[in-house]
C-alpha cells in the first residue's frame, strides 16, 4: 500500500518518485544461541515516514545497525539508497543520518561543541547548513554553550538529531529516539519528524510506544525478531478481525477474573480503566455481545457496568497478534480461548 | 477507617542550591495501588528514595509502615519490598536461587523459603526455567519474577521504579494483573512510570513537576476536574519548561 | 575544518575536561619522579655509625669525636671486636661502620701504616659513598694537624689508610638513582601512551559515541590518528618534563644528545600508542581496558626493563622475554645516552628493535580496528 500523502516537495537531489529506497530481503541475525532477528523481509518507500513498533528483544536495534553497516546480516540481503550494506558501505556512510539509541553524544563537549564536530566530520560546518537544520537548532541555541551532560532528555534528544541532520542526509535512521524521554518532549520530537518529512526527507524510526505509531505513515509491528505486520496503522487496526469492546465496573480487577470466565470469552486484556474484551463467537453483532457481558457482569453482583464497542489501536493489533504467537510459553491468562 | 500505610508532610529535598523535592505532602492508604508520576528530573526517584530510607531528607517529616524515616530507617527496609528498573535480580543466578537469597536476606526460613518457592515459579509459569540463570529469559519474565522475589517476604509496602519499561504489551499487562493481585491481598503497592496509560491501573495518581506535586487525587477525578480525556493530556497540560537550571 | 582537524578539536577538549585525565597526565611525571628520587634516597643526615675500636686511646678517640662532629654521622655504638658488627648492620641499628686497625694508635705513633677500615653496605649506596669521602676528610684533617710535614709512608702527610670495604648483601641493585630517571620515563610514557590511549577508545565504545564516528565518513586511519595524536604530544611534553625535573632536581647527568634521546622517546611513545590501541581493539570496556594496559604493558616494563631489578640477574627464561618488552630497549637506550652519553652508533641495533616493534605492532594495530561493531 502506497502512502503518497499530496505533492511531495523535491528531496536533497532527485525528483520525487515512488522507488524504494530501503530493501530488505530475509534478513536473519543471530548472536551465539540467541536470534535478533529471523528472516526479515520489507520496503520502504522515498519521503515515508516508516516506523518500527516493538518492544525490547524485538530486533530494532540489531536491525537498524544492519541498515546503516555496523553490523552483517547471517542471512539474506539489504540495500538502502541502492547501496548494498555490506558491500557499498564506504559510500553508504556518507549519505545516512543515524542516531544510535539512548544518548550518544560526547557528554563532557557543549551542544555547539558536538555538532561542530559531527558537521566537520562530514565536510561541512553549522554555518553551511543552518537553514536545514533551523527548525531543531533554534531550539537549542539558547544552550549552546551547555554541555550535553547537564541537558534534559528531551533535549539531548533533539540536539542527537540535529547532529545526524547537520550533513544533509538522504536517509535518516533514529533508534529509539524518544525512549526515556517525557511525554511532552516526545510529541515535540514526533512534530519535527513531522515537519523534516514535509521537506521529503525519508525516515525510518524505531520505537516501543504503540501510540506513536499513528504519526508514522506506515509501520512495521516486530516482536522476536519477527515482523508482524507491514502496513499504514488504519490498515493495522482494520485487519483486527474482531469487534472489540471496553468494559468498565467498579471492581476492575475482580471484573477482568470474572470476564475471563465468561463462556464466550476470547480473551480479556486491562487498558487501565476498561478491559478491552473480545468474543469467541463469530457473526454476532457487537451490541448483542455487549448486551450478554451487561447481564453476565450484573448477575455476578458488579455495580455500575458499561460496556461500549471500540474501535482497535495499534496496540489491540500488536497484542492480538503476538497473543498466537507460540513462542509464548508462559500460560497467558489474558487470552482465555 | 482505612489506616495509612505512608504519610508525608512537606518533605523536603535539596542538593546545594537544588532543590529537588519541594515540600511534598501526601497519604496512601492500606491496600493502595498509588501511582507516582512525573517527568525525568521532576523528583520522583529522589522522593522515593527518601520514601524507602535510602536518603535522608532535608526537612519535613514522613512516615512509612508506621516507622519515621528519620530515625528507623532499618525498620522501614525491613517492612518493604523494592524492585528498581536498574537492578533487581542477579543475572548469572537461577529464579530459585535468586527467591533463596533474598528469602534469607529478609530473615525466612529454608522451609517458608521452599514454599515460597515452589508457589511463585507456579504461579508465574517459570517452573520449567527454574534452573536456568536469568540473564537467559526475556526482559518480561525477568521483570515480573523480580516483583515476585520483591515480594517474598510478604512487605505491607512494595516500591516499584518504572518496572515495565521495554517490556511488550502482553506482558506488561500480566505484570499489573500481579499488582492487582497483591494489592488485593492487602499489599500497598507505590509505583512510578513512564506510560501515562498506566496510570489509570492505579487507584490514586500524584503527577510532580519541578519539585511540587501538580495534581493528586484518582485518575477518573482528574479527568472530571482537569477536563481532559487522558492522562496523558493532563500530564502534558501540567508540565511546564523546568526550572532555570536545565532546560 | 577537516574530518581529522575536527576529531583532533574534540579530542582536545575530551583531555582538557576530564579531570581525572588531566590530573593525571600533568601529576604524574612529577610526582613519579619525586617519589621515586626521594624514596630511594637514604637520609643523609643522622647516619648511624658503630665503631669497632680495639684499643680505644686517645689519638682513636679524636678520631672518632671528629667524626660525631659535624653531625652527619651519629655513633650509635662503640665495640671491641669486629665480629660484634654483624648483628649491629643486620638489625639496621647501624647503617655504616668504621673499624680502627688492632694497633691504630700504636703504628701511627712508630709511623708505620695504619688502618681504618670505612665498611659501607652496598644496599645504601649513597651513604656509603657520603661515608668514604667524609672518612677521607676527617684522617687527612687530623693528620694535616698532628702531622703537618712528617713525611710518612703515603706520602707527605699521609700515614694512615683508609680501606673502603663494601659488605654485600642481597643487593638488587647497586645503582644510584640516576639509573632509575630512564626507567622513570619509560614508566611514565607507559601510562600516558598505553593506558590513556586504550582508555580513550574504549570511552567512545562505552557512551555509544563510536557507533556515530563508524557510521560517517571517517576513514579508520583518520579516526585512529585523531585519537593518537594528543597522546602523543601529551606524551612527549611529559618526557621533556621528567627530564627537566631530573636534572634540576636530582641533578642526573645528561650526557650524550638531547635531540637523540627525544626521538628516542618518541620511537617509543609510538610503540605504547600502538600497544594501547590494539588493547583497546579487544574490548569496550574501560575498565577491562585499564587492566589490559596495566597487565600488559606497565607491569612487563616495571618488572622486565632493568628499571628496577637487573637483567642480569635474572634466570635466563625471564631475560628472553624481556626481549620483546620495548622499555627493556628504551631504558638500554635512555641510561647509554643519558649516563654514557653514547650516540646512535652504539645503540642502533637497540634502537631498530624498537622500530621495528613500532611498525608491526601500529600495522597491527589498524588491521584490528573493526569498521563494524563486530
Amino acid at each position: 500500500m502506497s502512502a503518497a500523502n499530496g505533492p511531495a516537495k523535491a528531496g536533497p537531489s532527485e525528483a520525487a518518485s515512488h522507488r524504494d529506497v530501503v530493501r530488505v530481503d530475509s534478513v536473519s541475525k543471530d548472536f551465539g544461541s540467541t536470534v535478533a532477528l529471523d528472516k526479515v523481509s520489507f520496503a520502504v518507500e522515498k519521503g515515508e515516514l516508516f516506523g518500527f513498533i516493538g518492544p525490547d528483544g524485538a530486533g530494532k536495534t540489531t536491525l537498524f545497525r544492519i541498515l546503516v553497516s555496523l553490523l552483517v546480516p547471517g542471512a539474506g540481503r539489504a540495500s538502502v539508497l541502492d547501496l548494498d550494506v555490506v558491500r557499498d558501505y564506504r559510500a553508504l556512510r556518507q549519505r545516512v543520518g543515524y542516531m544510535a539509541g539512548r544518548f550518544s553524544l560526547y557528554p563532557d563537549l557543549s551542544v555547539e561543541e558536538n555538532l561542530t564536530f559531527f558537521a566537520s566530520v562530514f565536510g561541512t560546518t553549522i554555518q553551511r547548513e543552518y537553514e536545514q537544520i533551523k527548525p531543531i537548532y533554534t531550539q537549542l541555541e539558547p544552550f549552546k554553550d551547555r554541555r550535553a551532560a547537564a541537558l534534559s532528555g528531551g533535549m539531548k534528544q533533539k540536539l542527537a538529531l540535529c547532529c545526524a541532520l547537520v550533513h544533509r542526509p538522504d536517509i535518516l535512521f533514529l533508534d529509539e529516539p524518544t525512549t526515556g524521554v517525557d511525554a511532552v518532549s516526545r510529541r515535540e520530537f514526533w512534530d519535527l519528524l513531522g515537519r523534516l518529512k514535509e521537506g521529503g526527507l525519508t525516515t525510518v524510526v524505531s520505537t516501543p510506544y504503540m501510540d506513536e505509531a499513528t504519526r508514522c505513515d506506515r509501520v512495521a509491528l516486530m516482536h522476536r525478531g519477527r515482523l508482524l505486520d507491514v502496513d499504514t496503522p488504519d490498515a493495522i487496526t482494520r485487519g483486527f478481525d474482531r469487534p472489540l469492546l471496553g468494559v468498565r465496573a467498579k471492581e476492575r480487577y475482580k471484573a477482568l477474573l470474572a470476564l475471563r470466565k465468561f463462556e464466550h470469552a476470547h480473551s480479556a486484556y486491562p487498558f487501565g480503566d476498561v478491559i478491552h474484551y473480545t468474543d469467541k463467537r463469530t457473526g454476532v453483532q457487537p451490541d448483542r455481545i455487549a448486551n450478554d457481558l451487561k447481564a453476565f457482569l450484573t448477575a455476578n453482583g458488579f455495580a455500575d457496568v458499561s460496556v461500549e464497542p471500540l474501535t482497535p489501536t495499534v496496540e489491540d493489533s500488536f497484542i492480538a497478534r503476538t497473543d498466537s504467537d507460540p513462542e509464548s510459553r508462559i500460560p497467558n491468562p489474558g487470552r482465555v480461548a | 477507617m482505612s489506616e495509612l500505610v505512608i504519610q508525608a508532610s512537606e518533605l523536603t529535598r535539596t542538593f546545594g542550591d537544588f532543590t529537588a523535592v519541594d515540600r511534598i505532602s501526601f497519604d496512601v492508604k492500606a491496600g493502595e495501588v498509588f501511582g507516582f508520576l512525573g517527568a525525568n528530573g521532576a523528583g520522583k526517584t529522589t522522593a522515593m528514595r527518601m520514601l524507602i530510607g535510602l536518603l535522608n531528607p532535608t526537612s519535613g517529616t514522613a512516615r512509612v509502615a508506621g516507622h519515621d524515616i528519620y530515625t528507623e530507617s532499618e525498620a522501614i527496609k525491613r517492612s518493604i519490598g523494592y524492585m528498581s528498573q536498574r537492578f533487581s535480580l542477579y543475572e548469572d543466578l537461577t529464579p530459585r536461587e535468586n527467591i533463596r537469597l533474598y528469602g534469607g536476606i529478609y530473615g525466612l526460613t529454608l522451609a517458608q523459603i521452599r514454599d515460597r518457592t515452589d508457589v511463585m515459579l507456579k504461579r508465574l509459569g517459570l517452573t520449567q526455567v527454574a534452573g536456568q540463570a536469568v540473564r537467559s529469559l526475556p526482559l518480561g519474565w525477568r521483570q515480573k519474577l523480580a516483583f515476585s522475589v520483591a515480594l517474598v517476604h510478604q512487605p505491607r509496602i512494595v516500591f516499584l521504579d518504572e518496572p515495565t519499561s521495554g517490556v511488550d504489551p502482553i506482558t506488561r499487562r500480566q505484570f499489573w494483573e500481579l499488582i492487582y493481585e497483591a494489592a488485593s491481598n492487602g499489599t500497598t503497592v507505590l509505583v512510578t512510570t513512564h506510560y501515562m496509560d498506566e496510570a489509570e491501573y492505579c487507584d490514586r495518581i500524584s503527577i510532580m513537576v519541578a519539585g511540587r506535586i501538580a495534581a493528586i487525587g484518582a485518575p477518573a477525578d482528574l479527568k472530571r476536574e482537569h477536563g481532559v480525556a487522558s492522562i496523558d493530556e493532563l500530564f502534558v497540560g501540567l508540565a511546564r519548561p523546568e526550572v532555570p537550571s536545565s532546560p | 575544518m577537516t574530518a581529522l582537524g575536527g576529531l583532533l578539536r574534540k579530542e582536545w577538549f575530551h583531555i582538557r575536561r576530564d579531570r581525572r585525565t588531566a590530573t593525571v597526565l600533568v601529576a604524574l611525571p612529577v610526582v613519579q619522579v619525586l617519589l621515586f628520587g626521594y624514596a630511594i634516597r637514604t637520609d643523609v643526615n643522622d647516619v648511624r655509625l658503630a665503631v669497632v675500636d680495639p684499643a680505644p686511646n686517645s689519638v682513636t678517640l679524636t678520631i672518632r669525636n671528629r667524626f660525631a662532629a659535624a653531625g652527619v654521622f651519629r655513633i650509635v655504638a662503640v665495640v671491641p671486636r669486629a665480629e660484634d658488627l654483624d648483628p649491629l648492620l643486620q638489625s639496621g641499628a647501624a647503617q655504616q661502620a668504621i673499624v680502627f686497625g688492632h694497633d691504630f694508635a700504636a703504628d701511627l705513633g712508630r709511623g708505620e701504616p695504619a688502618q681504618l677500615l670505612v665498611i659501607t653496605d652496598a644496599t645504601e649506596p649513597n651513604t656509603g659513598s657520603l661515608l668514604q669521602t667524609y672518612a677521607e676528610a676527617v684522617i687527612q684533617g687530623y693528620e694535616r694537624e698532628t702531622m703537618v710535614g712528617r713525611p710518612g709512608p703515603f706520602g707527605p702527610g699521609r700515614t694512615i689508610s683508609i680501606i673502603p670495604q663494601v659488605r654485600l648483601r642481597f643487593n638488587p641493585t647497586r645503582e644510584s638513582s640516576n639509573l632509575f630517571v630512564p626507567g622513570l620515563m619509560a614508566f611514565v610514557l607507559t601510562i600516558i601512551s598505553s593506558l590513556m590511549t586504550a582508555i580513550s577508545l574504549t570511552r567512545e565504545k562505552e557512551t555509544g559515541t563510536m557507533e556515530a564516528l563508524l557510521v560517517s565518513p571517517l576513514r579508520p586511519w583518520e579516526i585512529i590518528v585523531g585519537k593518537v595524536t594528543p597522546y602523543l604530544a601529551v606524551g612527549f611534553i611529559s618526557m621533556i618534563a621528567v627530564l627537566v625535573e631530573a636534572r634540576l632536581v636530582f641533578r642526573v647527568p645528561l650526557r650524550g644528545s638531547v635531540l637523540l634521546l627525544l626521538l628516542e622517546g618518541a620511537l617509543f611513545i609510538l610503540v605504547s600508542l600502538a600497544l594501547g590501541l590494539l588493547i583497546s581493539a579487544r574490548t569496550s570496556s574501560q575498565r577491562l581496558a585499564m587492566l589490559g594496559a596495566l597487565l600488559g604493558t606497565m607491569l612487563p616494563n616495571v618488572l622486565l626493563s632493568g628499571f628496577i631489578f637487573p637483567l642480569e640477574s635474572m634466570p635466563a627464561p625471564l631475560q628472553w622475554i624481556s626481549y620483546v618488552i620495548p622499555g627493556r630497549w628504551f631504558v638500554t637506550i635512555a641510561r647509554g645516552i643519558m649516563l654514557k652519553g653514547i650516540g646512535l652508533g652504539y645503540v642502533w641495533r637497540e634502537t631498530l628493535y624498537l622500530a621495528a616493534m613500532a611498525v608491526v605492532l601500529l600495522a597491527a594495530s589498524v588491521r584490528s580496528f573493526h569498521e563494524r561493531l563486530e
